[in-house]
């Protein structure tokens, strides 16, 4: 196999080069298929509990839009560098590569130090873990997210690392492709909370 | 790709601590699987023991509850299912024509991720707390308020465990079976057990992360206060019902499924004629496994959802019972007319047909909602489900483990003893079970630890006691076949049944470790039997002979899962058990040890590139083996 790694033999789509880069790919979906389900069980806890607040504050008393539109600016962007990335691995540009990768996970961080500041003001509001079914599937729904993001982080900085050392090979671009994919769906599925746990909310 | 890498490979225990190679996964499976078989079959006996008289009190109520979790715990999770695994690596790659499975390394942290889930959810039996509210969970009985020990953390976090052995596995094999079968094998000449398995693990795929929510909230609610399923701090202990169902539904599909595969090949081999209706099979299957997700709440009928929502999954379930019965007219086409051989994998796939047709009846009623208020949560439930998992599941495995058995050990086992394994058994089946259903409908409940005198349950539980005792006969006759075939030499042939259909009588019994020296060319439906019919004694090989890539063993899947076993055992005793460290709990420390050594194998094998090592030509035409 490393007989193609030299770069100038790589092919054109280097992730699909191999049986095991196809392989990897291909799993790597019906693991995505597996994440959605996970997260729908979880949205469907979280409806079936979000008006059980008991004691604690409301949804619509503790959400602040503005800081989660950020926080959501930041991920649909870290969305956008992470497909720049693979664009310039189908142009078989390292360099580039491993930059847009970089900003991808500062904006990750971005996104996950706003949420933890978010979980911390929570918490100083009365809306811990234990208060009420609400906030225990609160923290729950948007905790298994933001322990995605982190996951990502540092799955993508091990990779920045990999990229720099051995270059764009038949085995790091599947990898690469593969984190990229995994890169969106979390952003999807931060869509779907942005809209059903924080603007529904703030609504109904 | 001439160049070789020098890769280390062991022998003796090592081996098989570091193996990626199915065939030895498979095998460690069945070892395993079949460990935990003899675990559940003994506390069914302690049960069927206690019930043999009324007031009887051989064991004392907490103790026959704790005996009843763990027995339909263990039977589910860590004996049927790993030795349905046992049987998919054994031989899905080699129907397919493949070397190996999509991911080898993955494979082996699927089993042993299982294999310490297992052993975590059983080391409560020592530590002095098996879980002890039924197999379900249900809450609030499994929450910390009518269950402060520690049993359902054992259940929560052993299962959990477990459970990513099986989610990884279903991924697995999905990705072996679109990406690597042999040129040729399109879908619709894939063998039924490899349909079967397919089917099997796409429901694992979308069923098991259900199963993922709903215990990492249960632990929630146990470990950490957490209030799902807690009414008092706004939970919803229905919330539980519906993700176990979600789950548990599927779940009793992807145990069937794969017997219905294993019965597809036997008949058909040992009627010596093409399955019957192979494409209605095909698509029985998949729309079984399809409807398999819309039937959850049959389990809930009583608990009060409504007459529409009754009615609708009422009719979904019965459904259900026509694409089944399409299997069953079909397997008896297969048989009609056959030349038909009774040895003992036949015997168990012909006795698997009426009992499993019983199964479903009882099915089709309990279905009935305005009836299921009468049988549910009776012994009439209990007579259905071991209808279709011991009548459907376990005579499918044993056939199965008959039928292969010389292909995973190069032995065929006794016939003799095979046969004596499958009248004890099958006889103690019924003796069991059947009198149960009448059980039912006099009102005796089920999961209840004694019963008064003179309400004429007397005779049929002593009755069904004789019945268990009569299948532990069998299963020791099993175990005696195993061992006495053991002292045989290894002898099988290629196809030993002489009537093989399918690849994997084509290459040598055990399979090589490569499996088949050139990958073979498949030109129809039943690969073998065509060439067979067309005068041919071999398979056409699609490849010219060349150097094999192999991938290298490793020891990091074992210890990813010991990692994964000290955090489950850390967590469930971080509430002062074990003191504090520096101001921390214990238990918390010593369950981030156990999580940094799973990382870090996570991380070594990330980046630490895996080249395998090739087997050359020449090494080949060494061990002599015919592709
Ligand atoms: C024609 C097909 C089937 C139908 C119509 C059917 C229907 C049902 C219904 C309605 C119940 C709920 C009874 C109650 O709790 O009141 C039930 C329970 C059960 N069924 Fe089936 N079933 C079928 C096939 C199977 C198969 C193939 C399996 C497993 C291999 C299975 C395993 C179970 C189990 C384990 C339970 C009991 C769960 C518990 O409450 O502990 N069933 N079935
Ligand atoms: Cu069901």
């Amino acid at each position: 196999m490393s007989a193609h790694s030299h770069d100038g033999h790589l092919p054109h789509e280097p992730e699909k080069a191999t049986l095991e880069g196809r392989n990897k790919i291909l799993g790597f979906w019906l693991f995505l298929g597996a994440e959605t389900v996970l997260f729908g069980t979880l949205f469907s806890a979280f409806l079936a509990l979000r008006d059980q607040v008991l004691d604690g504050p409301t949804s619509q008393e503790l959400f602040q839009l503005p800081l989660v539109a950020l926080a959501t600016g930041l991920l649909l962007t870290s969305s956008l560098t992470s497909v720049f990335a693979t664009q310039a691995l189908h142009m078989h540009k390292v360099k580039a590569m491993i930059w847009w990768l970089l900003v991808t996970v500062l904006l990750g961080l971005g996104f996950l130090g706003l949420e933890i500041y978010e979980f911390y003001h929570y918490v100083h509001e009365g809306h811990g873990f234990t208060t009420s079914a609400f906030s225990s599937s609160f923290y729950t729904l948007v905790g298994f997210h933001g322990a995605h993001v982190a996951f990502g982080i540092v799955w993508i900085s091990l990779l920045i690392g990999q990229l720099a050392k051995k270059g764009l090979t038949v085995t790091t671009a599947p990898k690469a492709y593969v984190a990229g994919i995994y890169w969106h769906f979390i952003d999807v599925v931060w869509v779907f909370i942005f809209t059903v746990v924080y603007l529904m909310g703030k609504v109904g | 790709m001439a160049h070789g890498h020098a890769v280390k490979r062991y022998s003796g225990l090592m081996d098989w601590l570091t193996t990626v190679d199915h065939k030895k996964i498979g095998i460690l499976y069945l070892i395993a699987g079949g460990f935990f078989f003899l675990v559940g079959g003994l506390e069914a006996i302690l049960i069927r023991i206690q019930l043999w008289k009324p007031l009887n009190d051989f064991v004392s109520a907490d103790t026959y509850n704790e005996l009843l979790t763990m027995h339909g715990t263990t039977m589910i999770f860590l004996a049927a299912m790993p030795v349905i695994f046992a049987l998919m690596n054994a031989i899905v790659p080699l129907q397919i024509g493949a070397r190996d499975v999509a991911y080898p390394f993955v494979n082996a942290i699927g089993f042993w991720t299982f294999f310490f889930g297992a052993v975590l959810l059983n080391v409560s039996w020592f530590t002095g707390a098996a879980p002890d509210g039924g197999w379900t969970a249900y809450a609030p009985l499994s929450s910390t308020t009518f269950n402060g020990d520690h049993g359902f953390d054992y259940y929560v976090l052993g299962l959990q465990i477990a459970g990513i052995g099986t989610l990884v596995g279903g991924i697995n094999f999905l990705v072996t079976i679109i990406n690597m079968r042999a040129p040729g094998m399109t879908f619709m000449r894939m063998p039924m057990f490899t349909w079967s398995v397919f089917i099997t693990s796409a429901l694992i795929l979308f069923a098991f992360p259900a199963l993922t929510v709903g215990l990492a909230a249960l632990m929630f609610d146990r470990v950490f206060d957490a209030n799902f399923f807690d009414p008092s701090g706004g939970g919803n202990a229905v919330l539980w019902e519906h993700i176990f169902w979600i789950f548990g539904h599927p779940e009793v599909y992807i145990l069937i499924l794969p017997a219905f595969g294993v019965i597809s090949e036997v008949v058909s081999t040992f009627s010596r004629k093409r399955l019957f209706g192979y494409s209605s099979m095909v698509f029985a299957t998949i729309l079984i496994g399809f409807l398999g997700f819309m039937v959850w709440a049959h389990h809930m009928f009583t608990t009060g959802l409504g007459p529409v929502a009754n009615g609708l999954f009422s009719i979904a379930t019965m459904l259900i019972a026509v694409p089944t019965g399409i299997k069953i007219f079909n397997w008896l086409f297969t048989l009609w007319g056959g030349s038909i051989k009774f040895t003992t994998a036949n015997l168990f796939a012909v006795g698997f047909i009426p009992t499993f047709v019983m199964g479903g009846v009882t099915g089709v009623m309990l279905a009935a909602a305005p009836a299921d208020f009468q049988y549910h949560d009776s012994y009439f439930v209990v007579a259905h489900f071991h209808y279709v998992i011991v009548g459907g599941l376990v005579l499918g495995l044993f056939s199965g483990l008959h039928y292969w058995w010389p292909k995973m050990f190069g032995r065929v086992l006794n016939e003799g003893l095979g046969k004596l394994t499958f009248w004890t058994f099958f006889i103690g089946f019924h003796l069991t079970f059947f009198v149960q259903h009448f059980l039912g409908l006099m009102g005796m409940p089920r999961r209840i630890w004694t019963y008064l005198d003179g309400l004429g349950f007397n005779e049929m539980n002593l009755i069904s006691t004789i019945g268990a005792l009569l299948m532990g006969l069998g299963t020791i006759f099993f175990l005696l076949n195993i061992v006495v075939t053991a002292f045989k030499p290894k002898n099988a042939a290629n196809d030993p049944w002489e009537d093989g259909r399918t690849l994997e009588w084509t290459i040598s019994s055990p399979a090589p470790e490569y499996n088949f020296k050139q990958t073979p060319l498949v030109r129809g439906y039943d690969a073998y039997w065509k060439e067979k019919m067309d005068g041919h004694t071999e398979m056409t090989p699609a490849e010219p002979l060349g150097s094999i890539h192999m991938p290298s063993p490793s020891i990091l899947p074992l210890f990813m899962s010991i990692g994964l076993f000290i955090t489950g055992l850390g967590l469930m005793y971080s509430h002062g058990e074990w003191g504090k460290i520096a101001g921390i709990e214990a238990g918390y420390v010593v369950g981030g040890i156990g999580l940094i050594i799973t990382f870090t194998c996570m991380i070594i094998r990330s980046l630490v590139d895996d080249h395998g090592f090739h087997i050359e030509p020449e090494e080949l035409q060494d061990k002599g083996v015919k592709a």
